[in-house]
C-alpha cells in the first residue's frame, strides 16, 4: 500500500518533470519562428542560410503551409514572430486585429504555371485544359491558399471553371498541389512557378507560365508578428528579405520583383 | 538534444506516448475501478463518454481543444489573465489532447480486466481485513497486471500514431509540437519522399513490435480467474 502510494507519486513527479521544461521554455533573443507560404518553401532556405551567416547566434525555424492556415493559426496564438504570405490580404487582417509591429511590407511577386509529368503542356494556355485527357488537375484550394484563388481568377477569366469544376483535385495549400503533380495522380496541376523552379524539380516534365495578366497579382507580404517582448532579430530578418541580394535569390526561383505602387492591394 | 528534425520528431513524439501513457493510467486507473464497481444507473453516459474519441473525427477533438485552450478559450483565456502563457500550439497542449484521444484505450482494457476479476477475491480479502485502499492495490491491481499492461501498451501505440488532433493544435513546430506523424506529413509535402519513407517504414515496423508484443503477453497468460 505505501509502495504503491509511492510510486503514484513518483510517477506523478515524473510527469511534472516532463511537462515542466516543455511548458515554461524561454524563447532565446536568437530564436526565430517564421510561418510561411508553402510557395516559399524551396527558396526560403537559402535566403535563411544567407541571414544566418550575417547572424551567426540566430536559429530559425520556418513552418510552412498555406497562408490562410497560417493566419488562423497565428490568430489562435501560435508562437510565429514573422508571418510570410502568399497575398496580403492575410497578413493585413492581423494588422487590422492590431497583432502586429508595423504594416504590410510586399516581398515578391508569385507567378502561377501549369506543371504535367503525363502530358506534354509547353505553349499551353489554361483554357486547353478542357481536352479530354486532362482527366484530373490539381489546384490549391481557393478559400485559404492565395495560389488557388489565383488559379480559380486565371480559369475563370477563360471561361472554363465552371465546366472543369468536376475535374479539381484540391491541395490543402500549394505544396501539396506540387506533390499530387509530381505523384502523377493527376494529369496537370495549377502550381506556384517558384515549386516547379526548385532544384529537385527542374526536368521534371513539362511547365508553362500562365500569364499574369489573367489574375490578381500574387503579392507576397511579411508582417511581424508583436509579442510582449519584441525580437530584434524579427526586424532584421524582414530587412534581410526586402534586400537586393535577397531579390537576387527569389528571382532565381521565378518570384519576380513587386511593383512599388500599391494601389490595387486588398 | 537531438539536432536533425527527425531525431526531434521521434524523441518528442516517444516522450508525448511516454506522458500521454502515465498520465492515463494514473487517472485511467480509478476512472476504470469505479466503473466496473458501479451500479449507478448513469454510469452508461460515462462509458459513451469515454469511448467517442473511437468514433468522432481527431479533427471534431482538435477543433474543440484549440478553442478551448487558444489565447480566447476557455482554459487558454483564464491562463492569459493569469499572466501564463495559453497551451494551443503547445506541448503541453499536445499532452491534454493525447490524453482525451488514447482515453478509451486506457480505461476499457483496464475496466474490462478489473471486471473479469470478480468480487469473490475482494470479499475474501476483505475477511482478512483488508481495507477498500489496501484491496485496489494488493488484489484488485496484481490480478489485473495483464489488462494493465495491456492499456499502458496500448495508449502509448496510439499515442504514437495520432494525427488529426495534432494537426489541429500542434502548429507542427520542431522540437516542440512537430510529432513523427506530422512530420512524414509535411516531408511528403515537400517531396522529400526518402525521409518520409525511412521514418514511415521505421514506425510501421516499431509499431508492429510493439502490438506483437501485446498479444503474445496475452497468449502467455491467459486469464487466470474465471
Amino acid at each position: 500500500m505505501k509502495l504503491a502510494a509511492r510510486t503514484i507519486f513518483a510517477s506523478a513527479l515524473v510527469i511534472f518533470a516532463l511537462l515542466a521544461p516543455a511548458g515554461s521554455r524561454v524563447q532565446a533573443a536568437g530564436n526565430l519562428t517564421i510561418a510561411a507560404a508553402s510557395s516559399l518553401r524551396y527558396v526560403l532556405p537559402d535566403i535563411v542560410r544567407g541571414f544566418e551567416r550575417q547572424y551567426p547566434q540566430a536559429r530559425i525555424e520556418v513552418i510552412y503551409g498555406s497562408s490562410g492556415k497560417m493566419r488562423t493559426q497565428i490568430v489562435n496564438g501560435a508562437p510565429f514572430d514573422l508571418f510570410l504570405s502568399a497575398d496580403m490580404a492575410y497578413p493585413q487582417s492581423l494588422v487590422d486585429q492590431g497583432m502586429t509591429t508595423g504594416q504590410v511590407q510586399v516581398f515578391a511577386l508569385g507567378r502561377l504555371a501549369i506543371w504535367s509529368l503525363r502530358r506534354n503542356v509547353e505553349g499551353l494556355d489554361v483554357g486547353d485544359l478542357l481536352a479530354p485527357s486532362f482527366k484530373r488537375i490539381a489546384i490549391a484550394n481557393p478559400v485559404h491558399a492565395p495560389y488557388g484563388l489565383a488559379a480559380r481568377q486565371a480559369l475563370q477569366s477563360r471561361g472554363v471553371w465552371g465546366p472543369l469544376y468536376a475535374r479539381f483535385v484540391f491541395g490543402e495549400n500549394i505544396g501539396q498541389t506540387a506533390h499530387f503533380v509530381l505523384s502523377g495522380a493527376v494529369d496537370a496541376g495549377l502550381i506556384a512557378f517558384s515549386l516547379i523552379l526548385s532544384p529537385g524539380m527542374t526536368g521534371k516534365g513539362s511547365h508553362t507560365l500562365i500569364p499574369a495578366e489573367l489574375h490578381k497579382p500574387i503579392r507576397h507580404g511579411l508582417v511581424i508578428i508583436r509579442h510582449k517582448t519584441q525580437k530584434p532579430v524579427a526586424r532584421a530578418f524582414a530587412g534581410h528579405l526586402l534586400s537586393s541580394a535577397v531579390h537576387a535569390i527569389l528571382q532565381r526561383y521565378g518570384f519576380e520583383k513587386p511593383e512599388l505602387s500599391h494601389a490595387d492591394q486588398p | 538534444m537531438p539536432t536533425s528534425p527527425e531525431l526531434a520528431a521521434v524523441w518528442l513524439t516517444l516522450k508525448l506516448a511516454a506522458l500521454s501513457m502515465a498520465i492515463l493510467m494514473v487517472l485511467g486507473g480509478p476512472l476504470a475501478w469505479w466503473l466496473s464497481r458501479t451500479s449507478w444507473r448513469g454510469k452508461v453516459v460515462v462509458e459513451a463518454l469515454i469511448a467517442l474519441p473511437l468514433v468522432l473525427p481527431p479533427t471534431v477533438l482538435g477543433f474543440y481543444l484549440l478553442l478551448m485552450l487558444g489565447p480566447n478559450g476557455a482554459i487558454g483565456g483564464t491562463l492569459e489573465a493569469l499572466g501564463l502563457r495559453h497551451l494551443a500550439f503547445s506541448f503541453t497542449g499536445l499532452v491534454i489532447g493525447s490524453v482525451f484521444y488514447s482515453l478509451p484505450f486506457a480505461v476499457q482494457p483496464l475496466q474490462s480486466a478489473f471486471q473479469a476479476i470478480g468480487n469473490r477475491p475482494l470479499e475474501a480479502a476483505a475477511t482478512m481485513r483488508a481495507g477498500p485502499v489496501d484491496r485496489f492495490f494488493t488484489v484488485a491491481l496484481p490480478l489485473a497486471r495483464r489488462g494493465i499492461i495491456t492499456a499502458a501498451s496500448l495508449s502509448f501505440a496510439h499515442t504514437l500514431g495520432e494525427f488529426g488532433v495534432v494537426l489541429m493544435i500542434g502548429g507542427n513546430i520542431p522540437g516542440k509540437t512537430q510529432t513523427l506523424s506530422i512530420l512524414i506529413y509535411d516531408q511528403t509535402e515537400a517531396m522529400q519522399f526518402g525521409s518520409a519513407h525511412m521514418l514511415s517504414a521505421s514506425l510501421l515496423g516499431f509499431s508492429f513490435l510493439l502490438l506483437l508484443g501485446v498479444y503474445a503477453m496475452n497468449r502467455r497468460f491467459p486469464v487466470g480467474l474465471k
